[in-house]
């Protein structure tokens, strides 16, 4: 027997591809162009974001039921706000250089797009388990571009991955540097985000022709 | 048979196959389609979208030559100063040529060859035909980027420029931002140490560095961002020998193609000549500023605020870029009105831009980009007003 139904397991590879939250619904894109600079800052705010989510989406289907519906946003609000608030302890307890790096942008997660609209478009309606599905899902499925973008944004405009450098010392000119490579300072820069992010949704549509709105 | 022949037949050999688009864009860059319309309206005009495209080249074919020249005469006058002593004499030499052809060809190789192929990839994959567009862009982009550009960074921009500044939106006539400058302000955010500073204007400035016979090469706004003097007089930036991008520096030669341009009709003088009085009105704002006594010398603007404002029109690129890039049909304002105020915004905005951003201390770039983005802004409401106006008249008539 299957780990998941083929419902539940739709629940998480959607996200990852065709209906996934940067490319197609474009939501979440401004913390995909502020922390995107360095991969390791891309990978941190991924699964900050998964974890805020996973466990946020089981809360809220869990309290489905017995929040009104008139203050729902605002209970929402909370929720997230006291995820972040611990996510934002355990990186300053566990990793304080990280969180100093991604600083206010861990806290901003509370102002994620994609967060709200998952407790509203599904934990509001669905089970725990499922909603915890669809959590882990969109988390993932943000955390991808997150970290496709990272890379490219960090391996052509520092010519590093992870802080090690991999193209060789741009100061000592060794690597490919020896040869006159350089890095590029523009894809340090927010609106290269957007293009890479841009080209990402170019490729994806190519491939999949359903996808192109009229 | 001759070529014109050659190239049919090799056309009629590719027709219906998918690398047609490229074998009909030889065809007709070269001579008139031998095939006519059947049906529908017949429009039989000489200035078809690559004449006119062809007709720009035209006018910026002497600004390269002197180009070419200015390369090679800045590099051995950075060595020898003498030279700048009679620049007339020393400037049309085989020394200058030689040396400036070695280092600008290679540059027009570059864009046209990267530009057209990306253009030609685009045109077989898509099935359309390929579009000229890049003819004139392939021209202007090495004439805006300093001499010493590295040739790979210039491929990268060049694909870059193409694909996401124009392939994306549709191609020619469907780009938001004009194409040379998209590849221009690449470079410029990428490779910041290779389009500004003292180092790269003067060919070979860079590999001198810090021996014994260094040469720079700071251009005027460069010196005057920065508070210095510079030896060079208002006639050296007239007639162009000073550095600076490769075919930007001779306002002469602009104002030659300015007027070739205006009397073709290919260029708008509305946009030109609003820029210019734009670019007046801003250097006379500052110029009052510092005769008001509010900028003091020693203050970081004082400087640029101080040159007398006309000055403006010949130092630095803003006269290359209102006559040959501001003018651009498909990035600019449609609308007769719109041009005013498009063209006057460049040229307000871009000696605004000169002042108030040492570090980038050109702002013609700048300039002509935003105001690409607001030109739809603009025809809009100046249309909107015009539809006002008219009803507001067939009203009057009807009550």
């Amino acid at each position: 027997m299957a780990l998941l139904s083929k419902k539940d397991s739709k629940l998480i590879l959607d996200p990852l591809a065709d209906n996934n939250p940067i490319t197609i619904q474009v939501l979440g894109i401004c913390s995909a162009l502020a922390i995107t600079a360095q991969l390791k800052a891309s990978i941190v705010m991924a699964i900050s974001v998964l974890a805020v989510m996973g466990i946020g989406n089981v809360v809220i289907s869990l309290m489905r039921n017995i929040i009104p519906s008139k203050i729902r946003i605002i209970v929402q609000l909370v929720v997230v706000a006291a995820l972040v608030i611990i996510v934002d302890q355990v990186l300053k307890a566990f990793a304080y250089s990280l969180s100093k790096e991604l600083s206010v942008f861990i806290g901003l997660i509370i102002t994620n797009c994609i967060i709200m609209g998952r407790f509203e478009a599904f934990a509001l309606a669905n089970g725990p388990w499922r909603s915890f599905l669809d959590g882990i899902g969109n988390a993932a499925g943000y955390g991808l571009i997150l970290v496709i973008v990272g890379f490219f944004r960090e391996l052509l405009g520092s010519g590093t991955l992870l802080g090690y450098q991999v193209l060789g010392d741009p100061i000592q000119k060794t690597g490919i540097y020896a040869i006159g490579y350089e890095n590029n300072g523009f894809m340090l820069l927010s609106p290269m985000a957007l293009i890479i992010v841009g080209l990402i949704i170019w490729v994806q549509r190519a491939r999949n022709k359903d996808l192109i709105e009229e | 048979m001759g070529l014109k022949q050659n190239l049919h037949k090799l056309k009629e050999k590719y027709r219906g196959t998918k690398m047609a688009p490229a074998f009909n864009a030889l065809h007709t860059f070269l001579y008139t389609p031998n095939e006519t319309t059947h049906s529908g309206s017949h429009v039989r005009v000489v200035d078809d979208l690559k004449r006119t495209m062809n007709t720009v080249i035209m006018a910026l074919v002497p600004c390269l030559i002197f180009g070419i020249f200015n390369a090679g005469f800045q590099h051995y006058a950075a060595i020898d100063a003498s030279l700048r002593l009679d620049p007339l004499a020393n400037f049309f030499t085989w020394d200058n040529f030689i040396l400036g052809a070695w280092t600008v060809l290679p540059l027009v190789l570059i864009s046209y060859g990267v530009g057209l192929a990306v253009e030609f990839i685009f045109a077989v994959i898509k099935g359309h035909e390929v579009e000229e567009g890049y003819l004139v862009t392939g021209m202007l982009v090495p004439l805006i980027v300093p001499i010493d550009i590295p040739l790979w960074m210039l491929t990268v921009a060049v694909i870059f420029g193409v694909v996401i500044g124009k392939e994306v939106f549709g191609g020619t006539g469907m780009n938001i931002l004009n194409p040379a400058l998209t590849i221009r302000a690449f470079l410029f955010f990428a490779y910041p140490t290779w389009m500004s500073g003292d180092k790269v204007w003067v060919h070979g400035a860079r590999d001198m560095a810090g021996q014994p016979d260094a040469i720079s090469g700071e251009t005027i706004l460069g010196s005057l961002a920065q508070n210095q003097e510079h030896a060079y007089s208002i006639w050296d930036s007239f007639w162009g020998f000073i550095p600076g991008s490769v075919g930007e520096t001779s306002t002469f030669l602009i104002l030659l193609g300015a007027i070739f341009l205006i009397y073709t009709k290919i260029g708008s003088w509305r946009i030109m000549l609003s820029a210019v009085i734009g670019a007046l009105t801003m250097g006379l704002i500052f110029n009052g500023v510092v005769n008001a006594g509010w900028i003091q010398e020693g203050n970081s603007f004082y400087g640029l605020m101080s040159e007398t404002f006309w000055h403006h029109l010949v130092i630095g690129g803003l006269a290359f870029g209102i006559v040959y890039m501001a003018t651009d049909p498909v990035t600019g304002s449609q609308t007769n009105k719109g041009k005013w105020y498009y063209g006057f915004l460049i040229g307000f905005i871009s000696v605004l831009i000169r002042v108030f951003n040492p570090a980038y201390p050109e702002g013609v770039m700048l300039a002509i980009l935003l105001m690409n983005v607001f030109a739809p802004t603009i025809d809009h409401y100046v249309i909107q007003g015009n539809v006002k106006k008219r009803m507001k008249r067939l009203k009057a008539k009807t009550a």
